[in-house]
C-alpha cells in the first residue's frame, strides 16, 4: 500500500478554479547510481501520475529519473461537478497507487 | 588617560547594548533562517514530505509485533506522546544510561513487544519517531529535570566544544562563533535541534538528527561515531539543554 497525501477542497463553487495537490512516498531511483557494492542500482521511478473527475481525465503526467523522491505534483481544475477526483501512479516494477478525494461543488 | 575614558565609553555602551537586548532570546531556529517558501512547505500538512513518514508511523503504532504480539496503541493510547520528544533524551527507569528517542522506541520494542529492534535510521525507527514527534509539535523544548543527566550533558557540551577532525574544528566554531553567517551558499544555523527527525531536501528523506551530526562530522573530515555510540546521546542532552524553551517544528523539512 502506497502512502500518499493529497490536498484539495472539500467544498467549490461551480465554475471556480481549485488547486488540486498530490503527494507519495516514491524513492525515485534514478538507474544511474551506484550503490555500495559499486553495481547501479536499478531504475525504480514513477512513470506516469494521472488524475481523473468523475473518470474523465483532467490531469496526466509523465515523470522521468530527474524527478526528485516523494514527488509533489499540484495542479488547476474548474470545477464543473460534485463528484470523486482520483488520483493515480504508476511506475517501474509494476508500481501502482491510488488516491482519491470528494469534492462537493455547489 | 586618553585610553582609559575610551574603553570607559566603550564598557558604557556594552553594557547599554546588554540591557537593550535583556531578556530579548538571541537565538533563532532553523525554521527562521529557512525561505518563506521552505516555511510554508513545512508548515502545510499536506505537502511536507514528513508526513508521510508521520502516517506510517500511526499505521506501525497500532501494528501488532514481536512474541508478545502487542502494538504500541495497546500500551499508549493513540496521541499519547505529547510532550515525550520535547523532554528526551531521558533515562529509562531501570536504567542508568540517557536514550534518544529513537532508542526509546526500541527499548519498547525488545522489552515489551519481544521483537527484534529496528536498524538505526531504518525507514521504520524513523517513521515512528517522526509520529511521537510531531504530537510535540508547538510545544516547548523541556528537557528532564534527572540531576544523572548532568555529567552525560557535560560530556555533550564537551565534544560540542573539542576541535576534532582533519580540519581541527569544533561544532561551536561554526554553531556559536559564526552562526548566521555564510558557508557556501548555505547560511550556518545555530543547530537547535527542534524539528527532528527532519525531511531534509538535500537527503530526499527523513533522517535523525544522529544522520544530522555524522554529516558535520564528516564535513570536518573527522571519523563519525558509529550509530550505537553514546556520544550522539550527550551531544543531544546538550543541544536539547541550549534549545530550552525554543519550540518544537517536527517533523521539520530543511534545505
Amino acid at each position: 500500500m502506497a502512502n500518499v497525501l493529497i490536498n484539495a477542497p472539500k467544498t467549490v463553487r461551480k465554475g471556480e478554479t481549485i488547486e488540486l495537490k498530490a503527494l507519495i512516498l516514491h524513492p525515485m531511483e534514478t538507474g544511474f547510481r551506484p550503490g555500495a557494492n559499486g553495481q547501479l542500482i536499478p531504475r525504480n521511478i514513477i512513470e506516469q501520475f494521472t488524475a481523473t473527475w468523475n473518470g474523465v481525465e483532467i490531469f496526466r503526467m509523465k515523470m522521468s529519473p530527474a524527478v526528485a523522491a516523494n514527488p509533489y505534483v499540484s495542479f488547476f481544475a474548474v470545477a464543473k461537478e460534485s463528484g470523486t477526483i482520483r488520483f493515480q501512479w504508476t511506475g517501474d516494477r509494476n508500481f501502482s497507487a491510488e488516491g482519491s478525494v470528494m469534492v462537493t461543488v455547489t | 588617560m586618553r585610553l582609559s575614558a575610551v574603553v570607559g565609553l566603550g564598557t558604557v555602551f556594552l553594557a547599554t547594548l546588554a540591557m537593550a537586548q535583556g531578556g530579548k532570546d538571541q537565538r533563532r531556529s532553523g525554521y527562521q533562517d529557512m525561505s518563506p517558501a521552505l516555511q510554508r512547505m513545512q508548515d502545510d500538512d499536506t505537502a511536507n514530505p514528513a508526513m508521510l513518514y508521520v502516517q506510517a508511523g500511526e499505521a506501525l503504532w497500532k501494528q501488532k509485533a514481536g512474541a508478545s504480539n502487542k502494538a504500541c496503541v495497546d500500551c499508549h493510547d493513540a496521541g499519547s506522546m505529547k510532550g515525550v520528544a520535547a523532554r528526551y533524551p531521558a533515562i529509562p527507569s531501570g536504567a542508568d544510561k540517557p536514550v534518544d528517542l529513537e532508542g526509546r522506541i526500541n527499548l519498547c520494542r525488545t522489552g515489551q513487544q519481544k521483537a527484534a529492534p529496528f536498524d538505526a535510521e531504518s525507514e521504520e525507527l524513523l517513521d515512528l519517531a517522526a509520529y511521537v514527534a510531531r504530537q510535540s509539535r508547538g510545544m516547548p523544548i523541556a528537557p528532564a529535570d534527572d540531576p544523572r543527566l548532568a555529567s552525560f550533558r557535560a560530556h555533550g557540551e564537551q565534544l560540542f566544544k573539542e576541535r576534532q577532525g582533519q580540519l581541527n574544528l569544533s561544532c561551536a566554531n561554526c554553531h556559536d562563533d559564526n552562526a548566521g553567517k555564510k558557508l557556501g551558499g548555505a547560511t550556518i544555523p545555530q543547530a537547535h535541534p527542534t524539528g527532528y527527525p527532519i525531511y531534509r531536501l538535500e537527503w530526499q528523506a527523513l533522517g535523525s538528527l544522529k544522520r544530522r551530526l555524522r554529516n558535520c562530522l564528516i564535513g570536518l573530515r573527522a571519523e563519525p561515531y558509529d550509530y550505537s555510540s553514546p556520544e550522539y546521546v550527550d551531544l543531544e542532552l546538550y543541544l536539547m539543554d541550549r534549545a530550552r524553551g525554543m519550540t518544537i517544528d517536527a517533523p521539520a523539512v530543511r534545505p
